[in-house]
């Protein structure tokens, strides 16, 4: 046990210490600085953000360890764009030698179990890790517990959901590249709420603008569980029937019951769709580090937390981020959100850390552009504000809203946010 | 309404002060949620404004043009909407203090 506690126990009690010291000086001098070791679980919008965010709002004085399964950063905003053919997966690729400069420990491993009586998470490869916070950013994991035709390795090998950006992206940009023109792409959307709200009403549309431009007799058709278009659904409505009238047929109350993967089948309640390409974005819940973990859940897939901290309602010192929490009313699961509870979490455990309070007005927003072809991007915003009454963020009144139209204005601006949000995790 | 004006602008004074006694980092962390966008600390890496080293007068000029629809905009209108006088103005005078990028200020 406790291999890597380079930073441990010992390290904490004796910066507690100096925190009264700071503390006492609240007011006069500014805050304090805050000491102890956070570790950092995922390295996506979320936890990359925090990790960035906890070592400069600390100046270093707080260490951070990023636990990351994987080698770089693939970002699943623009992934629809490689699909598509009109990006590649290295445009969307990013390392974390980043974040080096910040002093951030990035350990590629994954992290199988958390001990949260002893502080002390483990790794797959070997050897634990303790910590004074740890923060959980684990994205989402499907449930393909509720689709048996699809709960295999070798049906999931066929029938991708490319909903994390990585080799799936990839390999269904091949599927759609080996359909003979005049063949059906099927695109399966589970209820509400899923992470990227108007994501697969994106994908929907860059399909559509690849068949249009290179398989002209191709379709795509949406199987959308939910009532209506979730997100954008004016916008939305309008390019599927104008500019992609005959290519895109959009059917709701259309939900998944299974999946026949080797005849690459649908399996609605009262229909069969076979199609050349299937497409199924599985229902989908808080990933299993944070699902698995002990932390209370909503509805069994959700961790709930508290919005001063982001921290588990159940757990103490244990914050969890992004996709994996239950959201505040009409929030997004989005990346963009996501790096907005890291900083909501950042300057709360920096504060905490420090023996200070949390800010008690906390304000997060979203920003979310969906290209509806090579260059034409709608959005749709929202800032949402702390309401001491509700203990939640609640969306401001009169605050945010969508594009007027389509445009390449809002092209350009969908390209740079992708940039700046990059960097502003990574670099 | 103008009599009431100079008393409005005492109580947000007031109200600003309570806030940043709360929180000394409130102004940062308003900020931050600029930085999606604008970049860490406003130092843009392309494509968007720079806020980083603005004057405090220009961006909040800006951001009022933005929220009162003056200046037109494809998104700043709406999510200037979402913050307050006194926010915008911890956010302009966070921004007005930062060196930009690869320059003193």
């Amino acid at each position: 046990m406790s291999q890597h506690t380079d930073f441990g126990r010992r390290g904490f009690i004796q910066g507690a210490l100096g925190v009264s010291a700071m503390a006492a000086l609240y007011g006069c001098a500014g805050a304090g600085k805050g000491k102890g070791h956070v570790v950092v679980v995922g390295g996506g919008f979320g936890g990359a953000t925090v990790a960035k965010y906890i070592s400069m709002w600390s100046n270093g004085g707080i260490k951070v360890t990023l636990v990351e399964r994987n080698a770089a950063f693939v970002s699943c905003p623009i992934s629809n764009l490689v699909l598509a053919g009109e990006k590649q997966l290295s445009d969307i690729t990013i390392g974390y030698e980043g974040l080096a400069k910040y002093g951030i420990k990035v350990v590629q491993d994954e992290v199988v179990a958390v001990d949260a009586d002893k502080r002390v998470v483990r790794l797959a490869k070997g050897g634990d890790l303790a910590y004074d916070r740890l923060v959980l950013s684990p994205g989402v994991d499907f449930m393909y517990d509720t689709l048996p035709g699809l709960n295999s390795a070798a049906a999931q090998q066929d029938i991708l959901h490319a909903w994390k950006a990585g080799p799936q992206t990839v390999a269904l940009r091949r599927q759609l590249e080996a359909m003979p023109d005049g063949g059906v792409y099927a695109l399966t959307i589970p209820k509400a709420p899923y992470r990227c709200p108007p994501g697969p009403y994106e994908r929907a549309c860059m399909v559509a603008h690849y068949f249009k431009t290179k398989k002209p007799k191709s379709k795509v058709l949406v199987l959308d569980a939910n009532d209506e278009i979730v997100s954008k659904k004016g916008l939305f409505t309008k390019v599927f029937n104008e500019q992609y009238k005959g290519i895109i047929e959009y059917r709701p109350q259309s939900e998944l019951r299974d999946v026949d993967a080797k005849n690459r089948t649908a399996i609605l309640e009262f229909d069969k769709v076979k199609a050349d390409v299937l497409n199924v974005v599985p229902a989908q819940r808080a990933g299993d580090i944070a699902a698995k973990s002990g932390l209370k859940l909503v509805n069994g897939r959700w961790v709930e937390i508290d919005w001063l901290t982001m921290g588990s309602t159940s757990t103490p010192n244990i914050h969890v981020l992004g996709d994996a929490i239950f959201p505040a009313p009409t929030m997004p699961k989005s990346g963009h959100m996501a790096n907005q509870h890291a900083k909501l979490a950042a300057a709360a455990i920096v504060n905490l850390q420090a023996g200070l309070p949390p800010s008690d007005a906390p304000l997060v927003m979203n920003t979310c552009y969906s290209f509806v072809d090579a260059k034409n991007v709608i959005h749709v915003a929202s800032v949402h504000a702390y309401d001491p009454a509700t203990k939640l963020v609640q969306p401001v009144k009169g605050a945010g809203g969508v594009s007027a139209a389509p445009n390449e204005l809002e092209g350009q601006f969908g390209l740079a946010w992708a940039k700046n949000i990059w960097a502003d995790m990574l670099t | 309404m103008r009599r009431i004006a100079p008393l409005a602008g005492v109580l947000a004074l007031l109200l600003s002060a309570a806030a940043q006694a709360a929180d000394p980092h409130l102004a940062r962390n308003l900020a931050a949620t600029c930085a999606n966008c604008h970049g860490t600390d406003g130092r843009s890496a392309g494509g968007m404004a720079v806020l980083a080293g603005e004057p405090k007068d220009k961006l909040l000029a800006s951001l009022t043009a933005f929220r009162s629809g003056d200046k037109p905009a494809t998104i700043m209108h709406q999510i200037s909407k979402g913050y307050t006088d006194e926010q915008l103005d911890l956010i302009a005078g966070y921004f007005a203090a930062i060196k930009p990028a690869g320059g003193a200020k």
